[in-house]
């Protein structure tokens, strides 16, 4: 996993609440096997005016001119300003490999949807939870400035605004631990492979019923 | 110190407690299908990992099948579509690779994962189930600690046999008195929606509890259970009562003789302490839920089929308005309308909250004899697994359906996700059995309004929404009697 420290970024919208994780990635673009090539396809309802598929040369594509991500102003854009619940539905972790091949390092909202937040997580992307009022007035500011940049430091959890202003927000401190370091949770987890094995001892010695081999 | 069923089930598989508040939580069961799990096993390849316990595994595919008999009929070298071809493939390859069991496709015992597996009792009570695919809740019906995971929480947990965790809170959903005829476990799902939001329960571990629970069968819980993602929550619960044992005894792979009965004694005990104390806590009076009907773009937009569609002027404030304004711009529909006056063109009768055995039995009742609204496009009915499918046309449902003029098809998640070629058109509208009606769901501009079967039949007949009540004989659950 890419390691997140600091991130000075362009910010760019999406002015709704309840974002699904089936409107960032659709289905029909779930049947790939690979881990990479999903930014083309991320909101591709709504970017595109015509419908995707899979193996389409998406530069070739007609964009949505009246969606945002397709302003010119916002291109290079690496945080996302949201509305509350982003992320829910579907646990496709596609939706957080677009949004990090796409470009996307941080996402901001009221309040995220667990399983996204946790897949965003394990692809190098923060996901920083603000009041309500702060998420407004970020909007505000957004729409006001063309070109707005906030610096985001995991190490102190604070966003820098353009006026100098710090804003603190929290984070689980076991997983800025991993984005800070870039560590991979699998090696991390095999560090207690002992304590792993003495419990699977206890658990079959009471539970034995479910260690049985599936035979079918 | 008194617990509650999570409690109880999260102490049971608890491997190791952090300082930093995480914890390692051992896994039972791990469900595989053909979307999630091809980036998991290319990272454990290039890891150079293996499995940690890899009778733990089971895999089906579903999500990407052909529901179509004739081009499953020669297997699946033989799938018209190459890119979903491959994925399966893959599956397939993935599964011998690493000696993984798998349910093939042309099993008679292949169907929708969450319908499956308790099925084979490939999910028992007491355990921890997981499954990169976020309906997973549904095992909780079961009183099993199970929910969705991601891509990379899959990897994870083939090769450590765990998943680090925080836990989360309780919540108590309490449905108090008994549900009137026509009413299932999928109303009650909805009104539970509709009253804490599809992020009333982030963060939630939600128990349902209540008479009317304790009356709905395993079939009407699993329903229920599957909808707890629709309201934030990972995980939903029921507790182990007589009827979790009825339904598990016998499974292909329950345990028997004196192992059942040491799993049966475990199992009694898990159920929430009667002191136990909640975070969050809603009753509702079953007695007073109507069937619900879903007019937006998110399960929370829902109504009893005797309301109406919201009004802009009602709404508390900017964000709600323009989403209300957005979603009936979606759906096609105008403010303050009633939602009897909506006009389904299709209709799907499946997926993994509503396609097992006593859902279609609840729309057949409904549909015997009739046929569908001439304004009905479209109407699939989709078997969840194999063994529903055969025991349907065992009990001769198929026929009533294919007499009512619906196609009766091979088992999958088919216009649930519309991976696969069964999907709306863009401006359809469709009376769906499913659980998301996110823009897109079912098909680029498809409009799906979430209803039970025997709802979705009764739209079916009708070419519009109706009480269910009133278009069955008796109503759809008396129906069957
Ligand atoms: S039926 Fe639908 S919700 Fe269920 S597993 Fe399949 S795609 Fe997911």
């Amino acid at each position: 996993m890419r390691a997140f420290t600091r991130l000075d970024g362009l910010v760019a919208p999406m002015d709704r609440a309840n974002v699904d994780t089936d409107l960032m990635v659709p289905k029909q673009f779930l049947k790939s096997i690979k881990r990479s090539g999903f930014g083309p396809n991320l909101f591709d309802d709504l970017r595109y005016l015509d419908e995707g598929e899979p193996g389409m040369d998406h530069t070739q594509r007609p964009l949505n001119p009246d969606f945002p991500l397709n302003f010119e102003r916002y291109h290079g854009a690496s945080i996302l300003l949201t509305r509350e619940n982003f992320g829910c539905g579907s646990s496709r972790e596609h939706a957080a490999w677009a949004m990090e091949d796409f470009g996307f390092r941080c996402v901001i909202a009221p309040s995220f949807a667990d399983i996204f937040c946790s897949n965003a997580l394990k692809n190098g992307i923060l996901p920083i939870a603000l009041a309500a009022d702060q998420v407004e007035a970020l909007f505000t500011l957004l729409y006001a400035n063309e070109g707005l940049r906030l610096t985001v430091d995991l190490a102190s959890c604070s966003i820098q605004l353009p006026d100098g202003a710090l804003w603190s927000f929290s984070v689980d401190a076991f997983r800025r631990d991993c984005l800070l370091k870039g560590l991979d949770d699998i090696g991390l987890t095999l560090q207690s492979a002992e304590a792993i094995r003495q419990f699977e001892q206890q658990h079959e010695a009471r539970f034995p019923w479910l260690f049985r081999d599936i035979t079918l | 110190m008194a617990q509650t069923l999570y409690d109880k089930l999260w102490d049971a598989h608890l491997v190791e407690q952090r300082e930093d508040g995480t914890a390692l939580i051992y896994i039972d069961r791990h469900l595989l299908h053909e979307v999630t799990s091809p980036q998991a096993f290319e990272g454990l390849t290039l890891a150079q990992r293996g499995l940690w316990r890899r009778s733990a595994n089971l895999a089906v595919p579903d999500h990407n099948v052909s529901t179509l008999a004739s081009e499953r009929a020669d297997g699946l070298a033989a799938l018209p579509d190459a890119v979903s071809r491959l994925q399966l493939q893959t599956l397939d390859d993935n599964c011998a690779a690493f000696n993984v069991v798998e349910i093939p496709l042309d099993d008679i015992r292949q169907g929708i994962v969450h319908v499956m597996g308790p099925e084979q009792g490939a999910v028992l009570p007491g355990m921890t189930v997981v499954c990169g695919d976020s309906h997973t809740s549904t095992h909780g019906a079961a009183g099993a600690l199970a929910h969705g995971i991601g891509t990379s929480e899959v990897e994870h947990v083939l090769a450590t046999q765990c998943l680090i965790q925080r836990k989360m809170k309780n919540f108590r959903v309490e449905v108090t008195g008994q549900l009137a005829p026509g009413v299932t476990g999928k109303d009650i799902a909805l009104a539970v929606i509709g009253r804490i939001g599809t992020a009333g329960g982030t963060g939630y571990a939600l128990e349902f509890m209540g008479s009317a629970i304790r009356s709905l069968t395993m079939e009407g819980r699993m329903t229920l259970c599957n909808m707890a993602i629709e309201a934030g929550a990972r995980c939903g619960l029921v507790a182990v009562d007589d009827v979790t044992l009825d339904y598990f005894r016998g499974k292909p792979l329950a345990p028997e003789g004196e192992q059942w009965e040491a799993a049966e004694q475990w199992w009694r005990t898990l159920r929430s302490d009667e002191e136990a104390v909640f975070d969050s806590t809603i009753v509702l009076d079953g007695n007073e839920i109507a069937p619900h009907v879903t007019w937006g773009t998110s399960p929370e937009m829902v109504a009893s089929v005797h309301g109406e569609v919201p009004r802009l002027a009602d709404m508390p404030d900017e964000t709600a308005k323009q989403g209300l304004a957005r979603a009936l711009d979606y759906m096609g529909l105008t403010e303050g309308m009633p939602i009897q006056d909506i006009r389904p063109d299709a209709v799907f009768i499946g997926s993994c909250t509503n396609s097992r055995i006593e859902d279609l039995r609840d729309a057949a009742a409904v549909l015997n004899g009739k046929r569908i609204a001439p304004s009905v496009r479209k109407a699939l009915v989709v078997p969840g697994s194999g063994l529903v499918k055969a025991q349907a046309e065992l009990e001769g449902l198929d026929k009533i359906f294919l007499d009512a003029g619906m196609e009766w098809r091979e088992p999958g998640c088919s216009m649930c996700l519309a991976m696969n070629a069964d999907r709306l058109l863009p401006g359809e509208r469709c009376a769906s059995t499913s659980n998301r009606n996110f823009e897109g769901r079912q098909g680029s501009g498809g409009r799906t309004h979430l209803v039970s079967p025997a709802m979705a039949a009764a739209a079916a007949i009708a070419g519009h929404f109706v009480p269910v009540a009133a278009s069955a004989d008796g109503g759809g659950e008396e129906a069957l009697a």
